[in-house]
């Protein structure tokens, strides 16, 4: 399971790296979302992998190491929303660019070739 | 029991929050009460700020001395388990900047600039909101949903007025942020996963008692947090978007943004001298050279670009690499007399790099309006850009005569202010670093010498760039009439010029105030007594 998850997350910055790079702004946009993608799994990764192992004790329950660590869960979820928000706001940006300069380059100007 | 003064603690960040969200139900033409709401709040903020920075400095409380951090538990969970604000001596000088930068912009964007755009009252205040909960903030990870509500109301600031110049330098700046957060998400998580705790005070302890073998995980994932700090700061080379961000956005916005680079500033100073603390080990202590040789590269780069640049405002932006350089060279000695003379170094630099570039437009319209070009481009259906009309410029407002004095005279204290000479606020804050520099004994000579030499030469060449263009703009006779100055857009300015000048004046005990500052911030053990020992509300006398 380690080793899935790490060429998970490797795969997805790789891709989301050689993606940012690229001169189109779609592609910019994908690959920073491959990128929030790949940090959430590493976030989630360094609250150990468990395997069937709930976060929320609930009553009775005495051994917590029977359960995962909730915490990591917790800042996921708000990575995910934050990293939502600011691809929205980015696709924003990027239609207007694309609507005032005709062009999807994200310098606003094609060169020529 | 809780006193009701210690809940203001959480007002800075509750107040912006709540009045910007309030106006969000007015709509777009209602700019009187709109204006009304958030002039209001941020005279608010600004009484706040500097009632907390009195609370901290200790000043009329019964134990003069002894005043130190203090915690607010929100949601009154107990410390390394609830999100934690804490309120010490540099929190509240952060506090009190930001409030005054928060009050000059909003009258400076009152003359017009706010109709430039939809929003500009909420996106402001919430901006606030943001810088005023990073400075608070307790929580490593709290910190970063701050940074994110920070830069999420930037974005939209800078975006403020439109224009493809704007949407192309915007779409830039937000993908260069957004891959910096993911980079502190990062290091954040790498510090979680090797201490097991995200509370900054917690941290203090569970890292002086991390095994030796991952050690190397905490030094990446501290390394890492700290690229993204440093993004924010600007270093060199990280800073590169800087100057070209902050020329493209509007003046109000890019006078508020300079508080921007010094959160970056603020989180470095925090983190490392709360974590790299001398008993942490001597494994520690490679953030210092990094900051240090980064810092001095930063100053370099910057001055060849003050010396390079074309036009005022990206000599405003060069202004803010040098000023980021100084302090992460100066934060990099680690030295407690350094550092006091930085933390006067910041408020200078921050107060004269904002008033700046609020004067810039008003230098430069004459310049730039009679090419008359449209200010702003509408992008969405409900904006509102009819308020910007050429005749109305003429007719409202107080036309103050003699414009190109005062101009002039704002713009000559600007420069011996940003070049440091004496006798104005920049000269003592480098004087301090300097001092504090020469009797260093830790860090091997040549590079102090170095560092000494790099801060002389780029006030030099502050100067050199800041003549030049002064001449060229304010001595060459234009070929139109003087460029109209309204009161409420010089006003703004002058509190700022005079704010230096009050810094310049009562020197003496400011200077003492960062001294207390900066050997508060090596005391960790203060700070974490402080946070882990924090009142609850409800368990009345009763300290944990």
């Amino acid at each position: 399971m380690e080793i899935i998850l790490a060429l998970g997350i490797g795969v997805l910055t790789a891709s989301g790296v050689w993606l940012i790079l690229r001169p189109r702004t779609f592609q910019v946009i994908i690959g920073l979302s491959l990128m929030s993608y790949a940090v959430n799994l590493f976030i989630y990764a360094m609250g150990r992998l468990r395997v069937d192992a709930p976060p929320v004790v609930g009553p009775g329950a005495a051994d917590p190491t029977q359960f995962a660590d909730p915490l990591p869960q917790a800042l996921v979820l708000t990575a995910i929303v934050i990293s939502f928000a600011m691809t929205a706001l980015l696709l924003v940006i990027l239609l207007t660019l694309r609507g005032l300069t005709d062009t999807d380059h994200v310098d606003g100007e094609e060169k020529a070739p | 029991m809780i006193a009701w003064t210690d809940h203001l603690i959480v007002a800075p960040v509750a107040l912006p929050l709540g009045s910007g969200a309030m106006m969000l139900m007015l709509g777009e033409r209602r700019q009187f009460a709109k204006g009304a709401i958030s002039i209001v709040t941020t005279l608010l903020l600004l009484a706040v700020s500097l009632v907390l920075l009195q609370a901290a400095s200790g000043i009329g409380a019964p134990s003069h001395a002894t005043a130190s951090a203090r915690a607010y538990l929100i949601g009154d969970w107990p410390a390394p388990f609830g999100i934690v604000l804490v309120l010490d001596k540099l929190s509240a000088l952060m506090l009190v900047l930001t409030a005054v930068l928060g009050v000059t912009t909003l009258v400076y964007g009152f003359a017009r600039w706010n109709r430039a755009g939809p929003r500009f009252h909420t996106l402001l205040l919430f901006q606030l909101m943001g810088l005023n909960g990073a400075f608070l903030t307790g929580d490593l990870f709290n910190l970063f949903v701050f940074f994110e509500v920070v830069l999420a109301a930037s974005y939209g600031l800078l975006l403020h007025g439109s224009g493809t110049n704007r949407v192309r330098i915007g779409l830039h700046y937000v993908a260069i942020n957004v891959a910096t957060s993911l980079l502190f998400l990062i290091g954040v998580s790498l510090i979680y996963g090797v201490t097991g705790t995200l509370n900054m005070a917690d941290l203090v302890a569970r890292i002086a008692a991390v095994r030796p073998a991952d050690l190397a995980l905490l030094q990446s994932g501290a390394a890492i947090l700290g690229l993204a700090f440093l993004v924010k700061a600007g270093m060199w080379p990280l800073g590169f978007w800087l100057p070209t961000a902050y020329s493209a956005a509007t003046p109000p916005v890019a006078a508020l943004f300079v508080i921007l680079s010094k959160v970056g500033i603020y989180a470095l100073l925090r983190t490392s001298l709360l974590f790299f603390g001398d008993e942490a080990g001597a494994a520690f202590h490679f953030a210092d050279d990094a900051l240090l040789w980064g810092g001095m590269a930063t100053i370099a780069f910057g001055t060849i670009g003050v010396l390079s640049s074309q036009t005022l405002s990206r000599l405003a932006g060069f202004c803010i690499l040098i000023s980021s350089g100084t302090l992460l060279a100066t934060v990099g000695t680690g030295d407690v007399k350094v550092l006091s003379g930085a933390l006067f170094y910041l408020a200078s630099s921050t107060l004269g790099i904002s008033a700046f570039y609020l004067l810039i437009e008003l230098v430069e319209r004459g310049e730039s309006e009679r090419g008359s070009a449209p200010l702003t481009e509408p992008v969405f259906d409900d904006e509102y850009t009819g308020a910007i009309e050429p005749e109305e410029e003429s007719e409202v407002g107080v036309v103050i005569p003699a414009t190109i004095a005062i101009l002039g005279g704002g713009f000559v204290f600007c420069s011996l202010l940003l070049a440091g000479l004496p006798p104005l606020s920049g000269f003592i804050a480098k004087f301090a670093i300097l001092d504090g520099l020469i009797g260093l004994q830790r860090i091997t000579a040549p590079t102090t010498w170095i560092l000494i030499a790099l801060i002389i030469l780029s006030g030099v060449a502050t100067l050199i760039a800041m003549t030049r263009a002064g001449i060229d703009l304010l001595w060459t006779p234009g070929e139109g009439a003087q460029p109209d100055l309204r009161l409420i857009e010089a006003a703004p300015v002058g509190m700022l010029l005079a704010l230096c000048l009050g810094l310049m004046i009562f020197a003496g005990p400011v200077l003492t105030y960062m001294e207390q500052t900066a050997r508060a911030l090596h005391d960790r053990g203060a700070y974490r007594s402080a946070v882990t020992s924090a009142p609850r509300g409800n368990s009345p006398g009763v300290s944990r």
